[in-house]
């Protein structure tokens, strides 16, 4: 089982490496989605299955969907690209990943100084995933709750029409709507 | 929501409904009569060519499939040297019928003519000319005709009075 | 079970799924044809039935044109994702007992994950091809197929709440006294309107929407690409009908004078038919109309059955 979640960790880093590379935006996004299945499959092998399928319907289902609507609707071209080329130079990127390269030494220290664990296998059952959402952690799913509630009402409000006027077609007949 | 499923149900019964489909090949389309298909040229009771040749027909061909020649033999009967119709062309629209005087030209109830070779829709007199009276059984345009072609004298025809004798003085 | 029987069951599946879908094309055009009064392909072989191979064959060597202005990789893969995320739900179907490929614990959660993967194929097909029309049908079937995934996954936890399990196979031995069509009738009536539109089938068709974008995502692909779209398209449809047979119809269950398979593929016909009826029969909504008819009836419709489903559980169980 630690070989696929090793695998599966490696397709994932690499992905994300290719996620922040890439010119062309739906590429990039593409990618999104192969390291969001790397994630899925990682949960999977530790051993939480219901994790892994929320992950795979909620993050690469819809969520990089949506990025996609998006980025299609903005109808990005070819200076884009050429943007985003001009951003990725040595210069841009060498601080923050040698930051990140000092904190991967560190964990790598850290992880390294005490005797390795073996892999947890227990299975988490959707049953206990419920259990434990709607017993312990019951408020953070109601705060949850609201912060998506307000996420609703906002977009509802964005999305109202300002003024009430129908289409000339649809006048006459306004109960057609 | 109703409406829907009473769809659904009104389209499920058509399953059970008689099919309007012909199979074509086996069974045959029901043609009437008066269906304009294949263009012919028909014959006189007795056998003469009805056509006379005189181009009306070309004239009325609104997409000009028609040509033909014609000429007279030795009776002074006019009749085409040659004619010729171009399926490829034609809109089987029968103006040419409606044109022709001796009801010589006819739409018949046939269009069963695909052929592979588009030269050969190009038909000619033999092609056209079929050993049948057509439509209009009984009928000969010289029968009815002033002119002597060898099938009456002048003056025989019915309602035909005899010729005025231009050498004499009584009325 | 030994691995060359796990093998065997992998292989019949496949087999037995990909010439549904094949057998479909027949179907479809011969149900179609009976109820608009005519006949429909039966020349070629015993009743038609050859019309499958003609059309395969055709699809084979037609030429499989990438344009110039595509983008090419992406191209090519969106019709593979269609058919790939097709075939692996169709893994944790339980066609009898003990015949299944995948007898998982979140079998039911699976599914919704791959049939919400399914998208990818509509939104990157629609991209890649570079056209206006294509890119407005993937805009489309974007937006249809996550807004439907929400009604689905929801009308799917009453069934969950009711078997106490997401694995198939125990949903199914739930239903021994009772089919939950009986106890879910709205889960099933809105499981069966999203599963329309999650295979954008008609009446739901907007993203291919023929005469207003000329066959939407799917215009620039032709030979055996577009024919992935099309055999996933009726993988599709075989996939809900199974599901639904499954979830609400008992599966394989049924009196014992026909074996289970025969009960579990006679019920998938049924609704296979009930497809190809709504497409013979219902007009195409417009594109509002089909937002507003989800989120506006469906949604507060599912919510209300999974409340009442839970309160009636809760007062059973005390």
């Amino acid at each position: 089982m630690s070989l696929v979640f090793y695998i599966s960790s490696f397709i994932a880093i690499l992905s994300t490496i290719m996620v922040i590379t890439r010119y062309q935006p739906i590429h990039a996004l593409l990618y999104l989605v192969v390291s969001f299945l790397a994630l899925a499959v990682t949960f999977l092998s530790l051993g939480a299955p219901f994790a892994a399928a929320l992950q795979v319907i909620v993050y690469a289902g819809a969520i990089v969907v949506l990025f996609i609507f998006v980025v299609m609707m903005l109808n990005l071209g070819k200076q884009t690209a050429q943007q985003e080329k001009e951003w990725l130079q040595l210069r841009a990127w060498l601080g923050p990943s040698i930051l990140s390269l000092v904190l991967l030494a560190e964990m790598a220290v850290l992880l390294l100084q005490d005797a390795p664990e073996a892999m947890p296998a227990t299975v988490v059952t959707p049953k206990q995933v419920s259990l434990s959402l709607y017993g312990e952690y019951i408020i953070a799913v109601e705060l949850v709750g609201f912060l998506l509630m307000t996420g609703i009402v906002g977009a509802a409000h964005i999305g109202k029409h300002k003024k009430k006027s129908l289409h000339r077609f649809l006048q006459t007949y306004p109960n057609l709507n | 929501m109703i409406s829907h499923l009473r769809t659904m149900w009104l389209v499920f019964r058509h399953l059970f409904q008689k099919k309007v489909t012909v199979q074509y090949p086996e069974e045959k389309v029901p043609l009437y009569p008066r269906w304009r298909g294949r263009i012919v040229l028909t014959k006189d009771p007795d056998g003469g060519e009805r056509c006379v040749g005189c181009y009306l027909c070309a004239a009325a061909c609104p997409v000009d499939c028609i040509a033909l020649q014609a000429t007279e033999n030795e009776e002074g009967r006019r009749y085409p040297e040659f004619f010729r119709i171009n399926f490829s062309r034609c809109i089987f629209c029968g103006y040419c019928e409606e044109a022709c005087p001796t009801y010589a030209i006819q739409l018949i109830p046939d269009f069963e003519m695909a052929e592979y070779n588009r030269q050969d829709l190009v038909y000619e007199k033999e092609d056209l000319l079929i050993d049948s009276q057509g439509k209009y059984p009984g009928y000969n345009f010289y029968n009815v005709a002033g002119l002597d072609a060898g099938v009456k004298e002048k003056g025989k025809g019915e309602d035909e009075e005899t010729p005025v004798d231009i050498k004499s003085l009584l009325p | 079970m030994t691995v060359m029987q796990h093998i065997w069951i992998v292989l019949g599946v496949l087999f037995v799924f990909l010439n549904i879908a094949a057998g479909l094309i027949w179907v479809e055009r011969r149900l179609l044809a009976l109820w608009q009064d005519r006949l429909g392909p039966n020349r070629a072989g015993p009743l038609g039935l050859f019309i499958v191979l003609a059309d395969t064959l055709k699809l084979f060597f037609k030429e499989d044109w990438i344009p110039p202005f595509a983008d090419k990789w992406v191209f090519i893969l969106a019709p593979a994702i269609v058919v790939a995320s097709v075939l692996m739900g169709i893994a944790i179907i339980p066609f009898a007992p003990g015949i299944v490929v995948a007898d998982l614990n979140v079998g039911l959660m699976f599914f919704l994950a791959m049939s919400s993967l399914g998208v990818y194929s509509i939104v990157l097909g629609g991209w890649a091809s570079n056209n206006k029309y294509s890119l407005l049908g993937a805009l489309r079937g974007a937006s249809q197929m996550i807004a439907y995934e929400v009604f689905m996954g929801l009308s799917l936890m009453g069934v969950v709440m009711l078997s106490k399990s997401f694995n198939l196979t125990d949903i199914v031995n739930a239903q021994k006294g009772l089919w939950f069509v009986v106890t879910q009738p709205i889960g099933f009536v809105v499981f069966f309107i999203a599963g329309l539109a999650e295979t954008h089938r008609l009446p739901f068709d907007i993203p291919e929407a023929e005469s207003e974008l000329i066959a939407g995502f799917h215009s620039e692909y032709s030979g055996m690409k577009f024919g992935m779209f099309f055999i996933g398209e009726y993988l599709g449809i075989s996939l809900i009908s199974a599901m639904t047979a499954t979830l609400f119809f008992g599966g394989w269950l049924g009196p014992a004078f026909l074996p289970p398979v025969v009960w579990f593929f006679l019920k998938t016909f049924l609704f296979i038919g009930l497809f190809i009826l709504l497409r013979a029969s219902l007009p195409r909504p417009r594109y509002d109309q089909l937002m507003g008819y989800g989120w506006k009836l469906l949604l507060p419709l599912v919510l209300l059955n999974l409340l009442v489903t839970g309160a009636i559980a809760l007062w059973l169980r005390s």
